[in-house]
């Protein structure tokens, strides 16, 4: 089951307030909206009736800035996690063809309840009615006819997303996606591009039509986890037989391969129980998929770095406003939720613990809140809905690992309910398991962690610190509170300078503090005599995953023979083993390295844009290898970092997933 | 011989008994015997905190035989305590064991296995405790009998570590060894008997002089001994197959805590390639993690030059260092051959 298919009734296409006929080629508005991407081709929400030919109804959804490049292929393929940044590239690919229906059809899947958001017409909602397997899952609903009728306007102009087009009127679209153009490979970009492109120009009525059935029928496929592709992919048929030819055509040549990914997919979603903190974004059937779900809509970049493909890479600025204005209809996710995700989107959380208490403080609220339907188990209920929430903040912002660690513990508590629990017992059960983790898990574990390492704070010590880490302050603090006197050195780097916020916060305090960019790291290291780093998480192998830096300021710590201390927590380790810092990693916001203040970068931001041969990189994590570390400080007592599969084993048994 | 207290320069008690049992006569230790001599009765008084003086006592003489480890005398002071006590539940008895343990502690705080030994017999107890719901008298009889066979595991350790050796001990090869440890001269003692072909090169290891002490047990044993100055440890590193020392403690991060000197010739081992062995029991493993040589509590010993050095010159006298995990080799132990990260993991599982 894929943990993600949760009853995420929010169509991937908001609209934002009025829907206004856009009449512009679609090629005109595609540049200037960001984040409502698909709404320029959606716009009408009853694609299939009016269809204007090339145009949107949607409401001002603005069409995302897309390359044409990337997503089209990518949004028709079904992706098993939502992925924000293949929904918004594909949106923007597609924008030139959203038809009207684009988004009707996505609301109406998007919401769970068949009560579309007014565009959408009985015609989407029949369709996709019937297509539903899983009303609750068909929230994603924008995704499928999206991608649908992109696919089927590209078909023709593209030879190969249109193949991957074309496939999913079979009702496949993912598969159309996945094996269409290059639905498995990497190299979306440039064929995006050519499929935008192409689409945009050959939307018409019937290949819209077309393509949102096609879309439809995938994402009925999509939901109805491979099996039941074959079915769906024939119920549009019927229904729109102006689509049929092209999709027919290609769907035949994409179907096995998209079927078997997609059984593969599914399968492994099954499987799956645990949120998977990151999916891959090149796979684009899995983009798709992962759009289709996705509530926020996010605009995928449109200049992206080819080694870091595999990771979301999202153009920033209009999610904010998008998502909050949808706050009121989005009524699959629980307010809580909601709030927290907006706060990641916002860039109002930082720090994994914050992140994770503050998503288990909405879960709590949200399982208080919650009432189990009549005819349904709440085990199997409360876990689709807490998928739902998941994916929803995956949408906002990539899980950290922590926060995966803490939904993992939170399912298998739900899990290992006992079945005779009433209600209210379980709620109550469930929300004071998540109370005791956050205490004795993070709380106390902090305390702990201070008491230990406050022991290898000397007299006369200069320390260094990297960013802001919560457990360092605290030690730093406790430390300068029992009377020892030292020093400390603050390094810090752009484009968060968080250094700054715990500068402000020792200065104020009487700590004796330094401050430097890590451009000076290596100068600054002879004086120092301890490192203190926080970690976001801490692999098997003992590779320490954590902000962006800190591997630089172990490894000058390491050439200059100064021990390298790390606080964290138990709950952050994970038993995956990290070997370097692409596969798993985090994309920040591309114009924050682009813009830097107090510089007349006007004209910058702009033109940096439009170069496709500079692309910005900001990369948010980095891993730095077990050899740089002295020793590792947490909850359990100080261990070098080998015996990081020690603890896992003995300590987090009963938190795997076995 | 109530020298050692908090402060920092104080002589640590642990390195003057392993000089009395190398028979090394200080200006200190004659100082030491001399108030000894003139107290007879100090320890014959104090009824009243019996126990607690009776623990100190006990252990002071457990340790002068100089075949026991001192962890086994710990241990064995502790069984002496729980035969004295009068306690009635397990609770007391724990807390009485407790109260002694940190008395011994508190009393040398410099020597790692006295404090791994108390460690380890209050984990006993509170791990057999928690489990037997029997009668007091049964489960104190129990943790006698725990006691007295520890220090029969001690000796068994030994030989279990001399027997894990043997295969890393070849014809023909030369051993460079360092310090005195008893469990190293079982390893060579064992190999000896099992005619093997090898021959030492020990260190001089002053100031205890270490080094004529070995050579004499090891010439008794026909085994070749040359004797190197402490400084000519590089020199001779070329013709040395394998360095192998003993260890006071094993800290978590898998380094050890041994007689000054060890580090210096692990570095030149490691940088020449040569591996380096450590022999050490499992009850030697503490839950320290230094971070560098300064990081542990000071154990000062006196050192004597022979010739008067002038008042204001000072004397490095720190009598031990730490060797950090990535220049040692293997640690052999009565649970087998490890790797230094082993540790760790040992002791999170008997501590966690």
């Amino acid at each position: 089951m894929d943990p993600r298919r949760g009853p995420l009734a929010v169509p991937k296409v908001r609209r934002v307030g009025f829907f206004t006929s856009i009449e512009p080629s679609p090629e005109t508005p595609r540049p200037n909206r960001s984040l409502s991407g698909p709404a320029e081709a959606i716009t009408s929400s009853s694609p299939l009736s009016d269809s204007p030919s090339g145009q949107f109804i949607s409401p001002v959804q603005i069409p995302p800035s897309r390359h044409h490049s990337d997503n089209l292929a990518s949004r028709a393929a079904p992706v098993p996690v939502p992925g924000p940044s293949a929904f918004r590239r594909q949106l923007a690919n597609d924008r030139a063809l959203h038809v009207g229906s684009y988004n009707p059809v996505d609301s109406l899947l998007g919401t769970s309840p068949p009560s579309s958001n007014g565009e959408v017409s009985e015609d989407s909602g029949s369709l996709f009615g019937f297509q539903r397997s899983d009303s609750a899952k068909l929230s994603a609903s924008f995704p499928n006819g999206g991608f649908d009728m992109t696919m089927r306007v590209r078909a023709p102009q593209e030879s190969e997303a249109k193949v991957a087009i074309a496939s999913t009127s079979d009702g496949r679209k993912k598969n159309v996606e996945a094996s269409a153009g290059e639905g498995e490979s990497v190299a979306a970009k440039p064929r995006k591009e050519k499929e935008t492109k192409s689409l945009k120009e050959k939307t018409s009525k019937a290949e819209r039509r077309a393509i949102q059935e096609a879309q439809r029928a995938a994402k009925a496929s999509a939901k109805g986890e491979g099996s039941k592709r074959a079915g769906e992919s024939s119920r549009p048929k019927p229904s729109k037989p102006a689509k049929q030819p092209q999709p027919k055509k290609e769907a035949p040549q994409v179907t096995s391969s998209v079927s078997e990914k997609r059984a593969v997919s599914v399968e492994k979603e099954r499987r799956m129980d645990v949120p998977q903190t990151q999916m891959q974004y090149d796979d684009k059937s899995r983009v798709d998929k992962a759009k289709r779900r996705s509530v926020v809509e996010q605009t995928e970049s449109k200049n992206k770095v080819e080694l870091f493909l595999h990771l979301p890479q999202y153009e920033r600025g209009n999610q904010l406003p998008n998502l909050s204005s949808n706050i009121f209809s989005l009524d699959t996710i629980h307010h809580a939720v909601y709030k927290v995700g907006l706060q990641h989107l916002a860039g109002d959380i930082s720090g994994d613990n914050a992140r994770c208490i503050a998503m288990l403080h909405a879960f709590q609220e949200a399982i208080n809140d919650y009432t189990t339907p009549p005819m349904k188990d709440l085990t199997m209920d409360l876990t689709a809905k807490i998928n739902g929430y998941v994916s929803f903040l995956i949408e906002c912002r990539p899980l950290s690992m922590s926060m995966g660690n803490a939904i993992r513990f939170l399912k298998n508590q739900i899990r290992k309910l006992p079945v005779d629990l009433s209600e209210p017992e379980a709620k109550a059960s469930l929300c004071s398991e998540i109370g005791r983790f956050i205490d004795e898990k993070i709380l106390l574990a902090d305390k702990v962690i201070v008491q230990h390492a406050v022991t290898k704070i000397r007299d006369g010590e200069v320390l260094l610190t990297y960013g802001f880490s919560c457990v360092v302050e605290m030690i730093l603090l406790y430390a300068h509170e029992i009377g020892r006197k030292f020093r400390v050195v603050i390094v810090d780097s752009r484009p968060n300078l968080e250094g700054q916020k715990l500068l402000r916060r020792l200065v104020t305090r009487g700590l004796d503090c330094t401050y430097t960019h890590i451009n000076a790291v290596s100068y600054i290291m002879g004086e120092v005599t301890r490192v203190f780093l926080g970690a976001s998480s801490i692999f098997s192998n003992g590779t320490l995953y954590s902000k962006v830096g800190t591997a630089c300021v172990a490894m000058v710590a390491n050439a200059f023979s100064v021990p390298v201390i790390v606080c964290c927590e138990a709950y952050k380790f994970h038993e995956r083993v990290l070997l370097d810092s692409i596969c798993s990693n985090e994309l920040g916001d591309p114009d924050a390295i682009a813009n830097v203040p107090l510089r007349n970068n006007k004209k910058h931001s702009k033109t940096m844009d439009n170069n496709k041969n500079l692309q910005f990189l900001n990369l948010m994590y980095d891993s730095t290898p077990a050899e740089y570390i002295s020793m590792i400080v947490t909850d359990y007592g100080m261990i070098p970092p080998t015996s990081i599969p020690v603890i896992v084993r003995e300590y987090r048994r009963e938190d795997l997933l076995l | 011989m109530a020298d050692t207290t908090q402060k920092p320069d104080a002589i640590s008690a642990y390195y003057q008994t392993r000089a009395a049992h190398h028979g090394v006569i200080t200006s200190d230790w004659l100082a030491q015997a001399q108030a000894a001599v003139e107290q007879p009765d100090s320890s014959v008084s104090g009824l009243g905190p019996a126990k607690s003086f009776n623990v100190i006592d006990e252990f002071n003489g457990w340790r002068k035989q100089p075949d026991l480890a001192e962890a086994v005398a710990a241990i064995r002071a502790m069984a002496a305590v729980i035969r004295a006590s009068e306690a009635t539940t397990m609770m007391e008895l724990e807390i009485e064991l407790k109260k002694a343990s940190d008395t011994l502690k508190s009393w040398d705080k410099t020597s790692i296995s006295l404090t791994a030994g108390c460690d380890l017999f209050i984990r006993y107890v509170t791990r057999t405790s928690a489990l037997e719901y029997e009668d007091f008298n049964s489960a104190k009889s129990r943790l006698l009998e725990r006691a007295e066979k520890f220090g029969e595991i001690s000796c068994k350790a030994r030989k279990i570590i001399a027997m894990l050796s043997q295969d890393f001990i070849f014809d023909g090869c030369t051993i460079l060894v360092h310090g005195l440890s008893r469990v190293v001269l079982e390893v060579l003692k064992t190999a000896a008997q099992n005619n093997k072909l090898f021959r030492v090169l020990c260190t001089e290891g002053r100031p205890d002089g270490t080094g004529v002490l070995l050579s004499n047990e090891l010439s008794k044993l026909d085994i070749p001994v040359k004797l190197l100055l402490d400084s000519a440890v590089a020199y001779s590193m070329d013709e040395v197959d394998m360095v192998f020392v003993g260890a006071d403690g094993v800290v978590e991060s898998g380094g050890i805590i041994n007689m000054m000197g060890t580090y210096q010739i692990a570095l030149v081992a490691h940088s020449m390639n040569k591996p380096v062995y450590v022999a050490a029991e499992s009850y030697k493993f503490a839950r320290l993690y230094p971070l560098d040589q300064k990081d542990m509590a000071p154990a000062l010993r006196p050192i004597e030059f022979g010739v008067k050095i002038p008042a204001k010159v000072e004397v490095e006298r720190s009598a031990r260092d730490y060797t950090p995990p990535q220049y040692l080799t293997l640690l052999f132990t009565d649970l087998g051959v490890l790797s230094p990260s082993v540790v760790s993991d040992e002791l999170i599982q008997l501590y966690l």
